[in-house]
């Protein structure tokens, strides 16, 4: 019987232990796998995809869903690198651009889905195409070359010997892990991702607060096709191809529900880890990469697995 | 008259669910040509146990017998094909398919290709529909039928099996007073073919008008079986909670002073037109009406939810326009709805987070910031000043039951301290005691200068409460009667379109 009540207990923490489980496991199998150096390694590789995943987050909190991510990441690293190029434009240029661009198609997506009343999973499945062909427009297919040393150095530099990447994700993650579970706004996102007519006749303005909520993961993804194409140093056309599912498989894996009403940044997180530690690690141990993908979704669809089993029993 | 032979026997049957003993050591008889009633507050394990009964559960111990033999189902489909069928409490359509295709969902008759066989269907359907004297087309698409139209269906599938045990867990929830009649018909036909019926319910005039013999269940236990005929009410109701309550409507008189919202002419095409009615503080403006009448429409109009095309709304002396929820609260209005788990709460938040969600921004600074601690103590206050049964404000709303559920509705209204509350059916699907609370809960809040508009189907509930009753029949209100003239036959008049001249 206690062994029984161990498992329902832990079953809450179940991606965390699980997570535990996979890194002891490398440990072992590689020695490489627990050194600085590698762990070092695999969170400035997240953080981009990381930054991402927060902004599906809370897209699929609300009860939304977001496909355009990817797009964005090409359109904002395009345009991004347009003003790019050394000696133009101060560095605040090429980042409000980036920025801008993902505010823009994310008021696409939000107006569209929710006064527009249009499925989501339409809506930003065509913004993601229209995304897609606008990158290839903005640069006539060829990749934007020539960046400033400034630009470059936005992914690419270190403070305090850490890697900027991983700063900056955690800046985007402590922000945002503030505006859940502190502001009003973050209440109001849970709300209406938890039953949407309530929220309307409970005073709240629910088309305000999706827009919202679409325009600020529009904004993080058009951040990270800034950061993509300066660790990258080229503005590419087809940058973050497949993003947006990671992302989603990210916040998933870490608890977040498909329906809305739930979901944690911090699961998001450790989802995003488990997606890259895999990989890292089915490198280490000489995994040829086809089988990592088969690995990673199997591991998406075996964590709602036992998500939703532990969720029907509590 | 079948002779009255055993035709299902449970003994002993427990069920645990984790944390708790849904029920434990039930025993339960139903003859043939019997309706037996089951009663018990809400979480008395009622449910529980007519789930076992059809497969849903699997009990942890005891024994079923079936005319005389022991049967254990693990499915739905075993137990039907056992005699045993069930018309659930939340209806389950498929809504995309006809009448005709839900009711014989996984046996329709087929041609020799194995194509559906659309004509012998049809011909089944309406066959089904005259015997129980319903008048819907069978190719229609279940979606675009009325709530009291899928009821019916719903009950002519349960039917439809011939099974020789029918259970009704709720049938008359979404019903009109004239499907109930013809239900009740059916009952007693089907009784008359020797079927045994299980019938639950809350409503008390049902439970005496069908029922043979009743079985009243407490906490997950057994407690007494009895013929109807000469049972007390409030016997029954004493047997329910195990104590004796003296009022069911506890009305308390308070003072009815100024006008508080004068409602000119509002009108919603297609649904009502030009209604016009005053509320004052200290009233309880009851409505009644069958449904379809409007009632809710009306004041779902006024809040804001729905959007009038014409009409005027007056709050103390002043015209304010309301376009959206939010406009009616900043204006003092207040709205429990019929509609509690997809209307009133968002049922994935906790207790503490749906009971300040109208009011979220007085626990701010900024508008924005959260301040937890002054949000904690206003829920604790909410919570105890309530008694809202909760293991703690971080409990999930939906693992209430439905009185706790209904209380945290109130609260979280009662939050934003308004002036004008209306409530919409806020005691259906409760158990006696808290209803009798929540009507307690209401008549303080008339004495303490609130204007309530409260809608009821149940007439005794109307009649208990108000001060005044608006009673509205297609759109239209067909009359209006002070507490001293109100009875349930003048009522009824009224909510049916016949006027009444004295």
């Amino acid at each position: 019987m206690n062994i029984v009540r161990l498992c329902e207990r832990t079953s809450k923490f179940g991606i965390y232990i699980a997570f535990i489980l996979l890194c002891v496991v490398l440990s072992i199998l590689s020695p490489y796998f627990f050194t600085v150096k590698n762990i070092v390694n695999i969170l400035n590789q997240v953080s981009i995809i990381g930054i991402i995943a927060v902004g599906s987050t809370i897209v699929l909190i609300s009860g939304g869903l977001d496909l355009s991510p990817g797009a964005i990441v090409a359109v904002a690293g395009v345009m991004a690198a347009h003003f790019g190029h050394p000696g133009q434009y101060p560095i605040i240029v090429p980042i409000t651009v980036a920025v801008a661009t993902g505010l823009a198609f994310g008021a696409v997506n939000g107006v569209l889905t929710s006064l527009g009343k249009i499925p989501p999973f339409i809506v930003t499945l065509g913004t993601m195409t229209i995304g897609r062909g606008l990158a290839l427009l903005a640069c006539d297919g060829m990749q934007v070359i020539d960046l400033s040393e400034r630009y470059i150095s936005l992914a690419n530099s270190e403070i305090f010997g850490i890697p900027i990447l991983i700063i900056l994700f955690a800046l985007v993650f402590a922000v945002f892990q503030f505006v859940l579970t502190k502001m009003r706004f973050g209440r109001h996102i849970y709300a209406v991702g938890g039953n949407e007519t309530a929220s309307h006749v409970s005073g709240l303005n629910v088309n305000s607060i999706k827009i919202a909520v679409y325009m600020l993961a529009g904004a993080l993804a058009g951040f990270g096709g800034l950061l993509l194409s300066s660790r990258t140093v080229v503005g590419s056309p087809i940058a973050g191809q497949g993003y947006e599912l990671d992302a989603i498989a990210a916040a998933v894996i870490g608890g977040t529900s498909t329906t809305g009403g739930v979901g944690k940044l911090t699961g998001t997180i450790i989802g995003a880890l488990m997606i890259q530690v895999i990989s890292n690690g089915l490198d280490m141990i000489n995994v040829p990469s086809y089988w990592q993908q088969i690995v990673k979704g199997s591991i998406i669809i075996l964590a709602v697995f036992i998500d939703m089993r532990s969720r029907n029993k509590g | 008259m079948v002779e009255k032979s055993c035709l299902l026997k449970m003994e002993g049957v427990s069920k645990s669910f984790p944390g708790v003993k849904a029920l434990k050591d039930v025993t339960f008889t139903l003859n043939r040509g019997e309706v037996h009633v089951l009663m018990g507050e809400n979480g008395a394990g009622k449910s529980t146990l007519m789930k076992v009964l059809a497969g849903l559960y699997n009990r942890d111990a005891g024994r079923i017998l079936l005319n005389g033999h022991d049967v254990a189902f693990h499915s739905p489909s075993e137990a039907i094909a056992a005699g045993i069928s069930m018309i659930h409490q939340e209806l389950m359509p498929i809504p995309h398919l006809t009448v005709a295709e839900n009711i014989y969902l996984g046996r329709e008759p087929v041609t020799f290709l194995r194509t559906i066989d659309r004509r012998k269907l049809e011909a089944m359907t309406r066959e089904l529909f005259e015997r129980l004297h319903l008048n819907i087309d069978p190719w229609s698409i279940m979606k675009d039928l009325s709530v009291a139209e899928m009821q019916m269906v719903e009950i002519a599938k349960a039917t439809s099996w011939n099974s020789d045990i029918i259970i009704m867990d709720e049938p008359t929830s979404a019903i009109t007073d004239q499907e109930v009649e013809n239900l009740f018909r059916i009952i007693r036909q089907l009784k008359n073919e020797g079927s045994g019926i299980i019938y639950i319910s809350h409503k008390m005039d049902e439970i005496f008008e069908i029922g043979d013999i009743i079985t009243v269940f407490r906490d997950g236990e057994y407690v007494q079986t009895c013929p109807i005929k000469g049972l007390e009410r409030s016997r029954l109701i004493s047997m329910m909670v195990g104590r004796e309550i003296q009022d069911i409507f506890p009305k308390t008189e308070c003072a009815i002073a100024d006008t508080i919202l004068e409602v000119k002419d509002l009108t919603l095409p297609g649904i009502f037109e030009k209604l016009s009615f005053q509320l004052h503080r200290g009233e309880i403006l009851g409505i009644a009406g069958l449904m379809g009448a409007g009632r809710t429409e009306l004041v779902e109009t006024l809040f804001g939810i729905r959007k009038k095309s014409e009409g005027r709304i007056i709050k103390d002396g002043k015209a304010i326009i309301i376009t959206s929820p939010s406009d009616a609260i900043a204006n003092g209005f207040a709205i429990v709805s019929e509609d509690r788990k997809d209307v009133g709460l968002v049922l994935k938040m906790s207790v503490g987070r749906n009971l300040t969600l109208t009011t979220l921004k007085n626990y701010t600074f900024w508008g924005q910031f959260m301040q937890e601690k002054r949000e904690h103590v206003s829920i604790q206050d909410q919570i105890r000043r309530l008694s809202i049964k909760t293991a703690g404000e971080g409990q999930q709303v939906s693992t209430l039951s439905g009185g706790n559920q209904q209380k945290v509705v109130i609260g979280k209204w009662l939050l934003s301290n308004p002036d004008i509350l209306i409530m919409d059916e806020p005691t259906r699907g409760i158990d006696v005691a808290a209803k009798a609370e929540i009507h307690k809960m209401i008549c303080s809040l008339a004495c303490e200068g609130k204007g309530i508009i409260l809608i009821s189907s149940e007439l005794p509930e109307i009649i208990g409460m108000s001060d005044r009753v608006l009673v509205m029949h297609e759109g239209q209100i067909t009359g209006e009667l002070g507490r001293n003239d109100f009875t349930q036959e003048c009522i009824m008049h009224m909510a049916t379109g016949q006027c009444l001249e004295d």
